[in-house]
């Protein structure tokens, strides 16, 4: 038999607390988990700094990968298999790129990402397709099939059926993380009947639709998605743990362009810093690395490296105030002033954060056809666009809420070390 | 400072208006990619690469009262709008000037399509790759534009026209 259709002799399970068991059947996947790149994924947490909030959110990426994989798995073998607008040829492709759609992600990959300006998708197409273990494995199905997982990944794939499993408004990803998150986080949002929505899901030309009948499934699921992103993903707890992790980074930067003198060298960040980093250097990354070097910085001699450490490692974190900047710039300016003043880098030290800053997603219709919707299918076969039918999902999915805090040293300010610190905290608190 | 919501006000108040968010989209794309210090990140969607840090902080700036939205019904769809307010005017006068070839950019995105900015931004998220692999990728994305052999030579020698001007030119 090719390596291809290759089985197991029995199946393999993995226990999973969201989808009980996940089930592993092809050759090809059992390879692909056992490989380095992917076991990696061990060490890279899925929520980064909400743990911190949320002391059950120590899940990691290598968790929801198989979780997407099993849904996708569920999909096509209990839904898809034998429709005729559905190819079978392409289900073991799928499969790998269900499970291997977050192999670049890096750690604390959103922190991560914003400093060094990267993009972990890049890296998963460049770790799919260079001198990798998976590679390898891949490569065993034909020469050209990392490209193709790749390319379903990268979203360029021709089949836009097998794309919009892994990468649509209501794929197997974001039925995954959602659960999961909520699992983990012990929240009590973020449930759906994602039974139903598997058994509605059909088949079309270039993407999922949703039959009529399972709309109010998918009204849930809209719902979860809305409610996590505020609950969860935006916690301003959880943001000032990333506003500290980010200024790690770019303090740790900084130090290193200026030839400040390491007592503890930063050896992994140094080609990131240069911007000179291999693919293998990036694979060695993950968060014990990162964290490992936060120990040792809180040592260091430069004193906002050592303290933000120490803050991100023993959660002495950043307070935060409400800030509106449409009547409010003018006031960030002279919080600035004030700072430096003090002797408080405002650069490190005085951070805005917006819910831009965040692009977890909520569900929105089409913009300008520069987002694929939801589709619901009639009973005679005609596509809707789900805010059209729905109430509750047109209710959310048009209006907005943003969101913008300042966050600050308040312990710091507190200490009235200096006579300045009681007027910042005066004016950051608004009196 | 909120110097990246302020980069995006002072890119709408030196292209006057931007009509079209698909192509406010876009521009900004390609501004980034000619290495202009935009900082939304982008990842390729059905259509082409679309930023949703740049849609959530458009809304942001339009709920700050500094920029101005209106919407234009075109028949089959909604074209939205952008100006900026009087206090987006002020807002932006408290931060950094933009770089100075930033204007030269804006004027000639501003003069293409929309239709031809989707384009130019699709082949630019391939420019890894060797000429004949971005067309075949632009093909696949966008099967429906059909976009002519012509298109794709005007949009090669536009993004030639552009690096010539951009920042490290």
């Amino acid at each position: 038999m090719d390596y291809k259709n290759e089985k197991l002799f029995e199946e393999k399970v993995f226990k999973d607390p969201v989808h009980r068991y996940i089930h592993v059947r092809d050759k090809v996947i059992w390879d692909v988990i056992g490989t380095r790149e992917f076991q990696r994924l061990r060490r890279i947490r899925q929520l980064g700094t909400t743990y911190l909030v949320f002391h059950g959110a120590e899940h990691s990426r290598f968790q929801h990968s198989l979780g997407v994989y099993e849904i996708v798995r569920r999909i096509i073998d209990d839904g898809f298999s034998g429709r005729a607008e559905w190819n079978d040829e392409e289900r073991l492709l799928t499969l790998c790129a269900a499970l291997l759609h977050d192999l670049g992600h890096g750690p604390f990959s959103h922190a991560f990402e914003k400093v060094f300006t990267l993009d972990h998708e890049k890296f998963t197409q460049a770790i799919l397709t260079g001198d990798t273990e998976v590679n390898e494995v891949l490569r065993r199905v034909s020469p050209d099939f990392p490209q193709q997982v790749a390319d379903v990944i990268g979203k360029t794939h021709p089949d836009k059926l097998v794309v919009s499993l892994i990468s649509s408004q209501i794929d197997a990803d974001r039925m995954d993380y959602l659960q999961r998150d909520a699992y983990y986080t012990g929240v009590s949002y973020g449930h759906f009947d994602m039974e139903r929505i598997l058994r509605v899901m059909r088949p079309a030309e270039e993407q999922v639709v949703i039959k009529f009948s399972g709309m109010h499934a998918v009204e849930d699921y809209i719902m979860s998605r809305y409610q996590m992103y505020w609950q969860v993903y935006f916690h301003p707890v959880s943001r000032s743990a990333e506003v500290i992790l980010i200024k790690i980074l770019h303090r740790a930067k900084h130090l290193h362009n200026s030839g400040y003198p390491f007592q503890y060298a930063p050896v992994h960040f140094e080609s990131f810093f240069d911007r000179t980093f291999s693919l293998e250097e990036y694979i060695m990354l993950d968060e014990g690395v990162l964290t490992t070097y936060f120990q040792w910085w809180r040592k260091e001699e430069d004193a906002i490296l050592a303290d933000l450490c120490d803050r991100f490692l023993n959660r002495r974190l950043f307070q935060y105030a409400e800030f509106e900047p449409a009547t409010e710039y003018r006031k960030l300016g002279e919080l600035e002033r004030l700072f430096k003043e003090a002797g408080i880098d405002p650069e490190y030290y005085l951070v805005p954060d917006s819910s831009s800053d965040l692009p977890y997603d909520f569900y929105r219709p089409g913009e300008e056809n520069e987002r694929m919707p939801i589709y619901l299918q009639m009973s005679n076969g005609e596509l809707r666009e789900l805010s059209r039918s729905s109430e509750i999902v047109d209710a959310i999915s048009g209006k907005r809420r943003t969101d913008h805090k300042m966050y600050f040293p308040e312990d710091l300010l507190e200490s009235r070390e200096n006579p300045l610190y009681e007027k910042i905290l005066r004016l950051l608190r608004g009196e | 400072m909120l110097q990246e919501h302020a980069r995006i006000v002072q890119f709408i108040a030196m292209a006057g208006e931007a009509r079209g968010r698909k192509k406010l989209q876009k521009m900004i794309y390609i501004a980034k990619k000619m290495d202009f210090p935009f900082a939304e990140k982008y990842e390729l969607h059905m259509y082409g690469p679309y930023s949703e840090e740049l849609t959530l902080r458009v809304e942001e700036l339009c709920e700050m009262g500094f920029l101005s939205e209106s919407c234009t019904d075109k028949g089959s769809y909604v074209q939205y709008s952008y100006n900026v307010t009087e206090e987006g005017g002020r807002f932006i006068e408290t931060a950094e000037a933009p770089h100075e070839k930033l204007a030269d950019c804006i004027e000639r995105l501003n003069g293409k399509s929309s239709r031809f900015l989707e384009l130019v931004s699709t082949l630019l998220y391939f420019d890894y790759l060797p000429k004949d692999e971005q067309i075949a990728k632009v093909h696949i994305v966008k099967n429906k534009l059909n976009f002519t052999d012509d298109e794709m030579q005007d949009a090669f020698a536009f993004i030639a026209e552009l690096q010539a001007c951009s920042i490290v030119a």
